[in-house]
């Protein structure tokens, strides 16, 4: 490392739109009008009206082909200056993270002053394509020269070339849905229903609680009328979980995954606001926390004999060794909750001296963590998980939480994504 | 939201019909508009009395580009000033007759008559106590005489508040107090600031506004931010989509926060500490209507009305006085009251109690904020036309809008420029008063 420390990206706040459940609250909406009203109220809460920040990036999992350049055209469409610059990024559920550590990377180099990561998806307005066989028959027709060619590309459609293909929530190498591959790691590990469905009830009243003692105030806009997320529960019991029939890994009698412990669909947007602390102090904005570095991981979950959603397992214990830290040195856990499960095996490898030492190639295991500091305000099984939007919820919500513990207070990101990644982040009020 | 009836009655065929039936033709006020002159046309300048002011409204006048007429000039006036501050007994009460009939029977539509006198309290003998108080009759019923959208009102000046008199008088006489009718105002000696640029008065000053999400609140988050304030516009969190509208529009900040939660006070004093250093202008606007005839009204419609439109501006008051530095030297507070509050109104016990609980806090309050070089006001709005008004039934709706001198509903925009106007520099002298924004209303009158 070079003797002059590249300076450390603030972190100054953010917004989301309240999370809502797939084909309910936001089902006419795009993934465009959910980025934009995020945006639009992230600068209503910083005073950003006609301000040319930095750079703003963002991403989607779920796009439409008019979704093209969609985080510019949403900047365009919001109230930061016209002048703003956009990109579009994509690591499935690591992309909203992703988008905040290449932000905080501008920033760290002093390529940019000012930065909004973010991220949007909608499972309700999802795109449907052509199938190949249509697809192909309508581009020949569109190449064709001749009547006869064209009368041959027609005669190339046939009824079944009508049925639309939805995105599919499975792994194009495997052909299992993220629900079946956790099924396999839950199993492995040995991770108990009962476990599963406590974390689960944590995630409800913890976020209940933020809601409920004004935490979530200057972090979420309501929008289309929803004015918390739509799959919070805050009754919800260990009991009544206890009722639900496993739907993933049912052909093990012992499934223990159920509707209640697994993340649901969700549509939403977050959005981040970076900046170096001479522009947070220009603008008159105390910063909440900074983000210190970060990591990513991917393992090999098609013959690699890994679990798809264990990469932020070994992405952390890297990101820990180079801040030279220990895993209980941080004062605070955000692991995003794909499924109550993931959570678990993480933890259980972390504590687990074989797996860190044949996986990880480490000495002694990084050992267990105090479970009162995990998830403090609730996480994606509360608040659901619209995939990129995930990251910008989980970074926002812990620098404030860092904020207000104290200087000097610490706290990791984890979020697991498909295709066998992870991208984990350090945060530091 | 605007006045259908007062469009409609001024339209070709309305005007037409509304005429032959005998119906009231509500006139189109005159409103302030950014780069308006204070009047559309001269002035008459009388005095009843001594009249020792009549070189201060003579100088405003005149800096504002207003001709002074004599009384018997041609010339239609868009404005009549009468000092009547000296009067010592009803015999010269007859100068305010004789210069005010003649000129008021040729002031121009959306004219404006402005009397100025001395506080009745304060005089030295009972005839010159009558004198005093006989001007009030005089304006009050002026204003009901008075057509075309034109108003009176009345300025109480004691000796040495002569400084103070130059900002009400210029809100009078302007588009700013389209819907202030037949209103007494008194000031008091105050240090005014000179020089104040009267199209941004606010420039470089911090306004707070609750309930700024729409209606009324959003109306004064527009006016403050037009007049060159930055709004801090707050409102619950459930109105926090529209609030973030309302903020974008304005070029200020959206600050969600439930005012009645016990860590309200402590949080907006941290926000406008961390984020501004400190606040100018602080307008109590939010408030709620939970309305039941007292016999039916059970504790929670009760308690929700006051701790919204009470309690939480008392905490919050009380908060950003005790928070070191953070109201600033010249601060200025201004709360929503309501005409229930003054008149009261069936249905209303809970919501009329809290706005008149308003009024009393203000006039509580007004010596320890006179202390900080700040003030302390109120305005009491009469009928006006909202989202809320929209949804009662037209014939009590439409009733309702006419019971009053300008025989029309209000807009937002007016409370919010009389609200906006308490907020100038140039209304350092009036503290702890009621102004109502009310057409001079029937009720409470």
């Amino acid at each position: 490392m070079s003797s002059s420390q590249p300076r450390r990206a603030a972190v100054l706040g953010g917004n989301r739109i309240p999370f809502a459940r797939s084909n309910s609250a936001y089902a006419q909406a795009s993934n465009q009008d959910m980025l934009t009203a995020t945006l639009d109220g992230l600068v209503a809460r910083f005073g950003l009206q006609g301000e040319r920040v930095g750079e703003v990036v963002a991403g989607a999992v779920l796009k439409h082909s008019r979704d093209f350049n969609l985080t510019r055209e949403s900047v365009l469409g919001s109230r930061l200056s016209a002048a703003t610059p956009a990109y579009d990024v994509q690591q499935a559920c690591g992309t909203g993270l992703e988008a905040a550590v290449l932000v905080a990377n501008k920033i760290a180099l002093g390529q940019i002053e000012s930065g909004i990561a973010g991220g949007v998806d909608t499972t309700s307005d999802a795109p449907l394509a052509v199938g190949d066989d249509l697809r192909r028959a309508l581009l020949e027709l569109a190449g064709a020269r001749s009547v006869g060619a064209r009368l041959r590309a027609i005669a190339r459609i046939r009824p079944g070339s009508l049925v639309p293909e939805a995105p599919r929530n499975a792994e194009p190498r495997t052909g299992l849905a993220m629900g079946e591959h956790q099924a396999i790691t839950t199993r492995e590990w040995g991770i108990s229903r009962e476990d599963q469905d406590e974390l689960a009830v944590r995630s409800h009243r913890n976020l209940a609680a933020a809601y409920d003692r004004g935490f979530l105030d200057d972090l979420v806009t309501p929008y289309l009328g929803l004015t918390r997320d739509q799959n919070l529960r805050p009754d919800t019991t260990v009991e009544k979980l206890a009722t639900l029939e496993p739907v993933f890994g049912t052909d093990d009698p012992a499934a223990t995954m159920t509707a209640g412990n697994s993340t649901p669909l969700t549509d939403g947007a977050s959005a981040v606001l970076l900046s170096s602390d001479e522009w947070a102090a220009e603008h008159g904005l105390p910063v909440l926390a900074h983000l210190v570095d970060a990591q990513t991981a991917a393992v090999d979950h098609v013959h690699g004999g890994e679990g798809l959603l264990m990469a932020p397992a070994y992405a952390v214990p890297v990101l820990l060794a180079r801040n030279g830290l220990t895993l209980q040195d941080l004062d605070f856990y955000e692991i995003h909750e794909a499924f109550a499960a993931t959570v678990l095996a993480t933890l259980k490898a972390w504590e687990s001296p074989a797996f860190c030492e044949e996986k990880l190639g480490l000495d002694a295991p990084l050992g267990a963590i105090d479970r009162d500091r995990l998830n403090v305000n609730g996480s994606s099984l509360a608040a659901g998980h619209p995939f990129a939007a995930t990251g910008g919820r989980i970074v926002a919500s812990l620098a404030k939480q860092l904020h207000e513990a104290g200087p000097g207070t610490r706290g990791l990101v984890s979020i697991c994504a498909a295709g066998g990644q992870g991208v984990v982040a350090l945060l530091e009020s | 939201m605007s006045d259908w009836y007062t469009t409609f009655a001024n339209s070709g065929v309305g005007s037409t019909l509304v005429t032959q039936l005998g119906l009231p033709r509500p006139a189109v006020l005159r409103r302030y508009e950014p780069g308006q002159p204070l009047l559309p046309g001269p002035a008459v300048l009388g005095t009843a009395g001594e009249g020792r002011l009549r070189d201060t409204v003579d100088a405003v006048l005149r800096d504002a580009g207003v001709t002074v007429l004599t009384a018997d000039a041609d010339e239609r006036p868009a404005a009549v000033v009468l000092d009547a501050t000296g009067v010592t007994g009803p015999a010269q009460l007859a100068a305010a007759h004789d210069l005010l009939a003649p000129a008021v029977k040729r002031l121009r539509p959306t004219g404006r008559v402005v009397v100025l006198g001395d506080p009745p309290a304060e005089a030295g003998t009972p005839a010159q106590a009558a004198a005093r108080q006989a001007l009030e009759g005089l304006v009050r019923s002026l204003a009901k005489e008075l057509r075309g959208g034109s108003t009176a009102n009345l300025l109480l000046v004691p000796e040495g508040a002569e400084a103070s008199v130059a900002g009400p008088l210029r809100f009078f006489l302007s588009g700013r107090s389209a819907y202030v009718d037949g209103q007494v105002l008194p000031v008091s000696p105050a240090d005014v600031p000179a020089g104040a640029d009267d199209e941004r008065p606010l420039a470089g000053r911090v306004a707070v506004v609750t309930g700024a999400a729409r209606g009324i609140g959003a109306a004064i988050a527009r006016v403050l931010s037009r007049d060159g304030a930055h709004v801090v516009a707050v409102d619950v969190p459930a109105a926090g989509e529209a609030l973030a509208e309302v903020a974008n529009e304005v070029g200020g900040t959206a600050l969600q926060l439930d005012i009645t939660a016990p860590d309200a006070p402590r949080r907006l004093v941290g926000h406008l500490r961390e984020r501004h250093g400190g606040v100018d202008v602080v307008v109590h606007n939010a408030g709620i209507t939970r309305d039941k005839l007292l016999v039916n009204m059970d504790a929670a419609r009760w308690n929700a009305v006051m701790a919204v439109n009470l309690q939480a501006q008392l905490d919050l008051t009380r908060a950003l006085l005790d928070a070191d530095g953070v109201l600033r030297p010249g601060a200025r507070v201004v709360s929503v009251s309501s005409q229930s509050g003054i008149a009261g109104n069936r249905g209303q016990t809970n919501y009329a109690a809290s706005k008149a609980g308003v009024i009393g806090m203000v006039r509580a309050w007004a010596p320890e904020f006179a202390a900080r070089g700040a003030t302390v006001n109120a305005v009491a709005p009469g009928f006006i036309v909202t989202e809320m008004t929209a949804r009662m039934p037209l014939s009590t709706r439409e009733v309702g809008a006419r019971l009053n001198s300008l025989q029309q509903g209000g807009l937002p925009v007016d409370v919010a420029e009389a609200i906006a106007w308490l907020a100038q520099p140039g209304a350092a002298g009036v503290n702890g008063q009621v102004l109502r924004v009310c057409g001079q209303s029937l009720l409470g009158a």
